[in-house]
């Protein structure tokens, strides 16, 4: 799958604490930070999908396309 | 446009099906009558709109018809899961009690059974706490169709399900505009 | 007796995804415009957008039926139609 440009991922990693006594094997975590979250007014609507794209994406605004499930999660490929 | 709600003879994305999964069907009420779901979501934001300043009424009557849309989808998927469905293939997918009581019909209850009730939504007559109220909601549908992806391998409804996603981060992304146009209401600012 | 109506034909699906295409573009410049009124040139497109959609819709309803009621649709061939062609969660 191509990944679209260098766009900072949206994904965050983390660890919980693992006791000896948790019988499940630890498992990375993931939670996902939007572009809305990150850029939270749109500046332009010059940057644009074409039609049959945008409506596939979901939107026709490049800078808000949230990919899922991901291609990547925190630099990791999947 | 009219000043009553015009029904468009057409859904606002298409919805495919590859089988007959009453089990996937039974996931997704979840968005049809769940707490964060697209009929809450409707209710939510029309319904405050009586209250909010007049700059962002506009918005709130547009996400909130968008969100009608959002629910006839969701409706279609779940048609589409049971229609030709016995009641054998309903109750092994953990359906018997739905059928009992609705047979076929769908109804506005969420993936264990609860009935939608107005306590899942808020109007509280505070512009910036009613808008953080949707902001909130539109996070949670999006974690809500995240996890029905995980548990969905049929990829004709994961393709309609990842564009109801998306449409999440864009009504969150409008409402955290909403937001900042109140902060500035006695000014104008222009941003292009 | 229990016959089941015709089946859309191909031609229906390709004319109702452009449709979804097109309104999907003036969908997403309606929330765009509610927080950007003053982005005149989001407004041209929209315009431009809005012209495509009726001339689009146009063609659809003539061959598929009506796409609204409330008398926002035109009535062809002086009948009374809403009802005959399938719904959205049918097709
Ligand atoms: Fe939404």
């Amino acid at each position: 799958m191509s990944t679209v440009e260098k766009t900072p991922s949206q994904w965050r990693v983390y660890r919980s604490y693992h006791s000896p006594f948790d019988p499940c094997s630890p498992r990375t975590r993931y939670f996902n930070v939007p572009p809305n979250v990150l850029q939270p007014f749109q500046t332009s609507a010059r940057k644009q999908f074409a039609p049959h794209e945008a409506l596939r994406k979901g939107t026709l605004w490049p800078e808000y396309y949230s990919p899922y499930p991901p291609e990547t999660r925190g630099g990791e490929a999947e | 446009m009219k000043a009553i709600w015009i029904y468009e003879k057409k859904l606002q994305y298409p919805v495919r099906v590859s089988k007959c999964d009453p089990k996937l069907a039974k996931m997704l009420i979840e968005q049809y009558g769940g707490a964060d779901g697209e009929l809450s979501a409707a209710l939510r934001y029309l319904n405050q709109r009586y209250s909010i300043p007049d700059k962002v009424i506009g918005l709130l009557t547009d996400i909130g018809t968008e969100e009608f849309a959002h629910l006839e989808m969701i409706a279609t998927m779940v048609y589409k899961l049971t229609k030709d469905a016995t009641p054998e293939q309903l109750r092994a997918a953990g359906l018997a009690d739905h059928y009992v009581n609705h047979g076929h019909a769908l109804f506005y209850h969420d993936a264990a059974g609860n009935p939608w009730t107005a306590t899942y939504i808020q109007a509280k007559g505070d512009p910036i706490a009613d808008l953080y109220e949707d902001i909130a909601a539109e996070e949670k549908a999006r974690a809500t169709y995240q996890w029905i992806i995980d548990n969905t391998d049929d990829p004709d409804i994961v393709d309609s399900l990842r564009f109801l996603r998306e449409r999440e981060v864009v009504h969150s992304l409008r409402f955290r505009e909403a937001v900042e146009i109140l902060k500035e209401y006695n000014s104008t600012k222009k941003m292009f | 007796m229990s016959e089941t109506p015709p089946q859309m034909p191909k031609a229906y699906y390709q004319y109702l995804h452009e449709l979804q295409s097109i309104d999907f573009v003036l969908c997403e410049l309606t929330l765009y415009l509610d927080t950007h009124p003053e982005d005149e040139q989001a407004l041209a497109q929209f315009t431009q957008f809005q012209k495509r959609k009726h001339n689009l819709m146009t063609q659809f309803e003539a061959a598929f039926g009506p796409l609204y009621e409330f008398g926002v649709s035109p009535i062809s061939g002086g009948k009374w139609t809403w009802s005959q062609t399938p719904w959205p969660w049918q097709v």
